[in-house]
């Protein structure tokens, strides 16, 4: 099938202005992704014409205010088929791992296990360590095979009745590896454990249906998905979300406040204490009108051409070695032999091209591997052969240059 | 700038050579220092004999900036009393390599610089 085919190529750059204003070669989506025009002017106008404070104004501007900040709720509950209140705005993935990591102790009902995976990114593991101080918990880890997945078999031995909580990603940040999350939730319920999924590096390469994967709660951030930084998401279901006690306090998240007392709301207004990110919420729906007008299905397969065309061009330049499963999502890390990570990603930068070196906030799976550290390339629907045959010249001049 | 002008031809040649690579037993000073943000660490070992530095090895993971810079700072060390290493600036150290740095390559060039200022407890 051919890649132009799939996707408008040159009308898709034309939209992000970052992209369409200069020569950089921006293959770092994993870290941060650029923005549309429709995003960037949907938070404009909001600003411009529409801005007020939402839930309690009663004029024209604030009931508008809390219509788009609810419909962008709404936007997102669909994406992943959710219900609209199951899912809680908060400033970022990270933050929806903290939420969860400190209100969902409450129910452990005695049990005392965490099950994370060796691949996490620290942002699902450091507040998880926390949790465990605080509660006197045991942290288990999934092993990640050779093939950089984590192993089924491994999820079925650390999986226990003493599961409180798994929690993995669902696609790692720095291989790429698409993990077989539908399995292991299936472990999960069978140990009566609750599941979070990271969808962090998933969402925004294809179709997300929390209903069908069954999990119970669900995080991404809204800049990994052409939206504004200051927004994230959780997902949770109904039932647990109305067990849970809130995470943040003050205003917006009560029915009722005296002195001694504070009567809390439901869910999702519960969890969301103070004044919202408005203008990012309202960007970050837009930001999924504009990839659902694509259409996931439609990124995913463009994705996979450019990824398969990526790894034919690398696996050609000499000394590299690469760290990628057989089938993942367009994030590939690698080493090019005699040239350290950082020292490569300085001289593509010469190039224009934006890649990122390190340790990719996995530590502890770097270490497994016994590397210090990659280079790693991660790919968009704007990303084009043309970047890939770029970031190639770009290595083969690095390696002239270290000789 | 263009950091090609970092790799000039002392540099590559140190990071693939570097001096005082290994490690001293009977170290009375040392120290492990790492820049989180991208992984390179290094540790210094040295024998400090009546305030004056006899001897200084390091072992380093990391780029080649900061390996390079780990080999001419201790090269010039060496044999230097404690207090002419503590007035030894980051601007000093930046002559010492010789080459522009970006700045966002600056924290590998000093690493060796911070880890060594520790292990003397300055």
């Amino acid at each position: 099938m051919h890649m132009n085919n799939i996707i408008n190529l040159k009308a898709i750059k034309k939209d992000f202005p970052l992209l369409a204003n200069s020569k950089i070669v921006y293959l770092d989506n994993a870290a941060t992704t650029q923005k549309p025009k429709a995003v960037i002017n949907a938070i404009k106008r909001f600003y411009e014409r529409e801005n007020a404070n939402i839930h309690r104004g009663l004029y024209d501007l604030s009931v508008k205010a809390t219509e788009k900040y609810e419909e962008a709720r709404r936007i997102v509950a669909e994406f992943i088929n959710a219900g609209k209140n199951e899912i809680i705005f908060t400033r970022s993935a990270t933050e929806s791992i903290n939420l969860l990591a400190n209100s969902l102790p409450k129910l452990f009902n005695g049990k005392d296990e965490i099950v994370l995976s060796e691949m996490e990114h620290h942002s699902n593991l450091v507040p998880w360590q926390e949790t465990a101080k605080r509660f006197g918990l045991k942290l288990k880890f999934i092993r990640v095979n050779k093939n950089y997945e984590l192993s089924l078999i491994d999820a079925k031995r650390k999986i226990t009745n003493k599961t409180a909580i798994v929690s993995v990603a669902h696609v790692s940040n720095a291989f790429g590896t698409i993990n077989d999350i539908r399995n292991i939730i299936k472990l999960a319920r069978k140990k009566n454990a609750i599941v979070v999924i990271d969808a962090a590096q998933s969402a925004p390469h294809m179709r997300i249906d929390v209903n069908k994967l069954d999990c119970d709660f669900l995080t991404f951030s809204g800049h990994k998905i052409y939206g504004p930084t200051g927004i994230g998401i959780l997902y949770g279901k109904a039932e647990l979300l109305n067990k849970m006690p809130p995470f943040q306090f003050g205003g917006d998240m009560i029915k009722s406040v005296t002195l001694e007392k504070t009567i809390f709301d439901d869910p999702p207004g519960k969890f969301e204490a103070g004044t919202q990110n408005i203008a990012g919420s309202i960007g970050l729906g837009e930001a999924i009108k504009y990839i659902n007008k694509i259409g996931m299905k439609n990124i995913e397969k463009y994705e996979k051409s450019l990824l398969k065309y990526a790894f034919k061009k690398l696996n050609n330049v000499r000394g590299i070695t690469l760290y990628a499963p057989l089938d993942g999502v367009g994030i590939i890390s690698f080493n090019l032999e005699g040239i350290p990570p950082h020292d490569l990603a300085s001289l593509l930068n010469d190039n224009g091209i934006s890649v990122r070196a390190g340790h990719h906030c996995c530590m502890p799976m770097m270490s497994n591997l016994g590397i210090a550290g990659t280079a790693r390339v991660s790919l968009s629907f704007y990303n084009t052969k043309e970047d890939i045959d770029s970031l190639i010249e770009g290595l083969n001049a690095a390696r002239k240059i270290f000789k | 700038m263009n950091s090609k002008e970092m790799y000039r031809e002392h540099i590559l040649d140190l990071y693939k050579n570097p001096h005082n690579l290994g490690t001293i037993s009977g170290a009375t000073h040392q120290n492990e220092e790492s820049n989180p943000l991208c992984g390179d660490c290094i540790r210094v070992q040295l024998i400090i004999n009546e305030n004056r530095i006899v001897n200084v090895k390091f072992k380093a993971e990391g780029c080649a900036i900061s390996i390079a810079s780990a080999s001419l700072l201790t090269d010039k060390i060496k044999g230097l009393l404690i207090e002419e290493v503590k007035g030894f600036s980051r601007e000093d150290l930046l002559k010492l390599l010789g080459i522009p740095v970006s700045q966002a390559r600056l924290n590998c060039a000093l690493l060796p610089l911070i880890a060594i200022n520790k292990a003397l407890k300055f």
